[in-house]
């Protein structure tokens, strides 16, 4: 390519990073001014400061949502990856009476949007006391048609004769398993934990529902508390809470993109 | 994902005329692989099957406030529901919010992964930045875009009467508040269906662009010949998890809109959510949740199909 060209191309690029980046560096932007600065239309902050962040943790248990949210996505993602891979061992390692046809019943999962399900689940939840608790934010979400499908494309490149070879050496499937097939499969567990802890950190509609107490509920429901109370007075510290919020998703994408991009699409079209 | 179960295994061996040894094995790994299966199933069946036919059940009757069923309603709340004008109105939302987001976000991933797809210096950098708002969750996207939609503070309107233009209440005004919350979700959803559709574009055999090259096709025959016919399954399955998302939107709707103003952005599950959460009206709820998973099942289906013809071509 001509330099006249590759000009071009890198200006082209720059140009999409600016659009796509906007919302991301006003909100920063915003999360450094004062209040007067922000009322005046400003882009830019005149006098840095930092109140806004003080006053997000202040006003508002946003430490506490946090802490939540991590919890929540971290134990969520836990059960997915073992109830998941347990499942896609059984279908690609054992071999027993109807497990083809449970395997299109778990297929079949994926047809029922979660929302057809969320009234007799909220009914579910309140008759299991599970309202305002953890518990019922996360056990819900553990069982996972896509998980399974994933770790069962991952699974099927391990060799059978690996299989063979440690049933001779009178090694149960159990251990082989835990000893074999999970470390050989390091790199879509990797996937599958990224994608996982994205989706559930992201989850809005169903803590809505089920929580109502500060001491569990979610970032998402948080940044709508601090959002509902603070409009008229403070955008500033909305977008100071927006910041902190956005952090560990994004460190965590940063970390896993190149594995997310290789991994997904190897459960989805294949 | 449609393909036979157990292409790695020979032929299953249950025997037609089991001996009991025979036949105490088949119990034992049958015991076996149903505890390996058991932690999905019975998850599934509490938490998905049961509450789908329940969901069903519910639709049939009247229910007091706790959702519990009254009085047998049979199809009443069908009937009730495809003569409500309030119902088609958040049918045709939701499907106008569908035609604003679907393509326009599968046409700026497709476009973006172009650009980045062959490697070239710096390119990592530019990837990470398309891909990053993956990481924005919907309450963090919802409230930035809020601000930036606030008709006296936000930049956008900032934006407009620098350039001279009236201001407008993109968030309060029925006519635009669709297409506001439209261009939000675009935003969001932009990071993930680019690394899908980035992901596609490099599982396409680097040969055939070698073999084109040789063959003297330029750069947009090349996309023409080449990369759309390859990618077309992958922008296919992209299109599709988009609608099946943008079918179940909710939080952006509650964030920015609550559906107003005068319902201009009540979409299908925000009506469900009004309907069940704050009317109680559980069983009429639950009639609209049944049809919303006639939606989405049909779509999934569609999209199984199809990737089934694919891999038959292949």
């Amino acid at each position: 390519m001509s330099v006249a060209r590759v000009t071009a191309y890198y200006v082209l690029l720059c140009l999409c990073s600016v659009v796509i980046l906007f919302p991301v560096v006003y909100a920063l932007l915003i999360s450094w001014m004062d209040g007067a600065a922000i009322l005046s239309g400003r882009l830019w902050p005149e006098n840095w400061t930092l109140a806004n962040y003080e006053a997000a943790f202040q006003q508002a248990p946003l430490g506490r949502y946090l802490w939540n949210s991590l919890v929540v996505a971290s134990v969520i993602t836990l059960g997915r990856l073992i109830v998941s891979s347990l499942a896609a061992f059984a279908f690609v390692f054992l071999r027993f009476p109807g497990r083809d046809r449970w395997f299109y019943v778990c297929i079949a999962t994926m047809l029922v949007p979660w929302e057809a399900t969320m009234i007799p689940n909220f009914l579910t939840i309140q008759v299991l006391g599970w309202t305002n608790h953890y518990a019922g934010l996360i056990v819900p979400f553990w069982a996972m048609a896509f998980g399974i499908f994933l770790l069962r494309q991952q699974f099927r490149q391990i060799p059978h004769e690996l299989y063979e070879a440690a049933r001779l050496s009178g090694i149960g499937n159990f251990r082989f398993f835990c000893r074999v097939v999970l470390p050989l499969s390091k790199p879509s567990l990797a996937t599958l934990t990224v994608y996982s802890f994205l989706d559930a950190w992201n989850m809005y509609l169903w803590p809505l529902l089920v929580t109502n107490d500060d001491r569990v509920r979610t970032i998402q429901i948080g940044l709508k508390q601090l959002q509902t109370q603070e409009i008229a007075s403070s955008w500033g510290v909305v977008m100071a809470a927006a910041v902190v919020a956005m952090l560990p998703t994004l460190l965590l994408l940063f970390a896993g993109q190149k594995q997310l991009r290789k991994g997904l699409m190897q459960g989805a079209i294949q | 994902m449609n393909e036979r179960v157990s292409p790695v295994f020979p032929p299953s061996p249950w025997p037609g005329r089991a001996t009991q040894a025979a036949r105490r094995t088949a119990v034992k790994s049958w015991v076996e692989g149903m505890m390996y299966l058991s932690p999905s199933l019975l998850l599934f069946g509490v938490f998905l099957f049961y509450p789908l036919g329940r969901t069903l059940y519910l639709s049939m009757f009247y229910t007091d406030y706790q959702g519990k069923p009254t009085e047998f309603a049979g199809v009443a709340h069908f009937a009730e529901l495809f003569q409500d004008g309030a119902f088609w109105h958040s049918v045709k939302t939701t499907f106008t919010f569908v035609a604003l987001t679907v393509p326009t976000t599968v046409a700026i991933s497709f476009g973006l992964a172009l650009l980045v797809h062959e490697k070239r210096k710096g390119i990592g950098v530019f990837r990470t930045i398309f891909a990053s708002t993956m990481g924005m969750s919907v309450g963090v996207a919802s409230v930035i875009w809020m601000l930036m939609y606030n008709p006296a503070v936000g930049v956008i309107n900032r934006l407009l009467s620098t350039a001279g233009l009236a201001p407008v209440s993109w968030l309060l005004d029925p006519d635009t508040a669709l297409y506001a919350v439209a261009a939000a979700t675009v935003w969001m959803n932009i990071g993930f269906t680019f690394l899908l559709v980035l992901a596609g574009l490099q599982n396409i055999d680097p040969s055939l662009y070698e073999s084109a090259r040789i063959a003297g096709m330029g750069y947009w025959r090349q996309l023409r010949m080449v990369t759309v016919p390859l990618l077309s399954p992958t922008l296919f399955f992209v299109a599709t998890i988009s609608l099946i998302q943008a079918l179940q939107t909710f939080g952006q709707i509650d964030f920015l809109t609550k559906g107003g103003p005068v319902d201009a952005t009540n979409v299908f599950v925000y009506a469900i959510y009004r309907e069940a959460f704050v009317n109680y009206q559980f069983g009429f709820a639950s009639a609209q949740s049944i049809v919303l998973f006639f939606i989405i099942a049909l779509v999934t289906f569609l999209q199984f199909r199809f990737v089934e013809r694919k891999v038959h071509y292949q």
